[in-house]
């Protein structure tokens, strides 16, 4: 896959890590404003994607890239298993997905317990799976033999 | 009641197209457009007139919010059917590659 | 407020039935565009900002993986001539269109009318933000009441993912 131009090259090295840091924030901000891990990390997915379709030679390294994305989206699932787990084991009340962390007050930051947690999990989830997804469909589909 | 009408209408059109049409393309978009009607229509049951976004402030009353249960079913299921769009679009390039064509009726009569 | 979500259906009828007669793939998908922008737009009338988010990125993130799969197929699409089948076609799309109007009157009866509902099941989760702690509560209900839901999510999009690199990874990782 060709390249585009300089300008588009250039101007996508000053976007790129401006959504990625706008999907960051509407993670980690996910649970007082609208938005949340699936839609922070939709927007994570999608400043890659920019950055893969302006610097089109790229895509020869990234066959090797799949298994860490793969190894990442694994990873992320089984630690929402294992932060489920941490509730059956540890908290007083023996449930799957029991919020045993402190709660604190409503609108702050540092609140609500494990659901930051829980969001920022699945948004390195999601965000591994829609690249994969992409990286697949516009690379490997060169190599299904004609 | 216009809105649910529409809703059904947009789902009859998508089945239509997955029903007609030849083209392999054609027929996933079909089968997008009737979960994107889907979703709004459960959207559009949990709307409450005048009610804001489900988002918690000391000075509105409880009962003012839209239904946030079927929104929070609905997000999920977003993301889901990209993932199941980009499994069919992977059969259609494996499709394209063996027959040359999108057109069912051309795969059709090439199996033998 | 109606009358809006009116019309952006209207809109996104029109933009679907161009969509399945357009005479190239590429006018196709563009015109599917339609129907999914105004989805984003018809969940902002609805007052739901997560998925608005959701849906716009989405959407761009389907049109690049569809323009990038229909980019180098070169095929005009045939005229669609009249035959026995399609009338066949037709007739099953008169039973479904007869089935799926009988069912919705059915459900309608039981169907609050528009704007007019009423929270009987969620009215716990909208009381719940001091269970949750979460100022949003659609993030509370997704990750708190209904953890299971989002565990089973992700494992059918890690199943999905898999799917799509099994059918399109022909060769091996080694290069055999």
């Amino acid at each position: 896959m060709k390249g585009m131009t300089i300008i588009v090259r250039k101007v996508t090295q000053f976007i790129a890590p401006i959504i990625f840091l706008f999907g960051l924030y509407i993670v980690f901000y996910g649970h007082l404003t609208p938005g949340g891990g699936f839609a922070g990390g939709v927007i994570m997915a999608s400043a890659f994607i920019l950055q893969i379709l302006a610097n089109g030679e790229i895509l020869d390294k990234l066959r090797q890239e799949e298994s860490g994305l793969e190894f990442l989206e694994s990873g992320a699932i089984l630690g929402f298993l294992i932060i489920a787990g941490l509730g059956l084991i540890i908290s007083s009340s023996f449930v799957f997905f029991s919020n045993f962390i402190n709660k604190g007050i409503v609108g702050k930051l540092l609140s609500a317990g494990m659901i930051p947690l829980e969001n920022i999990i699945v948004g390195t989830e999601v965000c591994a799976a829609i690249t994969t997804i992409f990286i697949a469909l516009v690379v490997f589909k060169d190599e299904v033999a004609l | 009641m216009i809105p649910f009408i529409l809703c059904l209408i947009l789902f009859l059109i998508g089945l239509y197209g997955i029903i007609t049409q030849k083209n392999l393309i054609k027929i996933i978009i079909g089968l997008a457009i009737m979960e994107y009607s889907v979703n709004l229509f459960l959207i559009m049951i949990g709307y409450i007139e005048g009610g804001t976004a489900p988002i918690f402030a000391e000075k509105f009353h409880l009962n003012n919010y839209v239904d946030p249960l079927p929104q929070a079913m609905i997000l999920t299921a977003i993301v889901i059917g990209l993932a199941t769009t980009a499994l069919l679009l992977a059969m259609a390039i494996r499709l394209y590659r063996k027959y040359g064509t999108f057109d069912i009726r051309k795969i059709n009569s090439l199996k033998g | 407020m109606e009358i809006y979500l009116i019309i952006m259906l209207i809109l996104m009828i029109c933009g679907s039935l161009f969509s399945l007669h357009a005479k190239d793939l590429l006018s196709a998908v563009i015109s599917y565009g339609i129907v999914g922008f105004g989805l984003v737009i018809s969940f902002l009338l609805l007052q739901a900002p997560d998925l608005a988010i959701v849906q716009v990125v989405i959407e761009i993130v389907t049109l690049v993986i569809m323009i990038a799969v229909i980019k180098d197929t070169t095929e005009v699409q045939d005229k669609q001539t009249a035959s026995f089948s399609q009338f066949i076609y037709l007739l099953v799309l008169l039973l479904f269109t007869i089935a799926f109007y009988l069912a919705f009157d059915k459900i309608s009866g039981s169907l609050s009318p528009f704007g007019q509902h009423t929270t009987r099941m969620a009215t716990a989760y909208t009381q719940g933000v001091h269970e949750t702690g979460s100022a949003n509560l659609v993030t509370g209900i997704v990750f708190g009441f209904r953890g299971y839901d989002t565990l089973g999510e992700a494992t059918v999009l890690f199943t999905a993912v898999i799917g799509v690199l099994t059918i399109l990874r022909l060769k091996g990782k080694k290069g055999e």
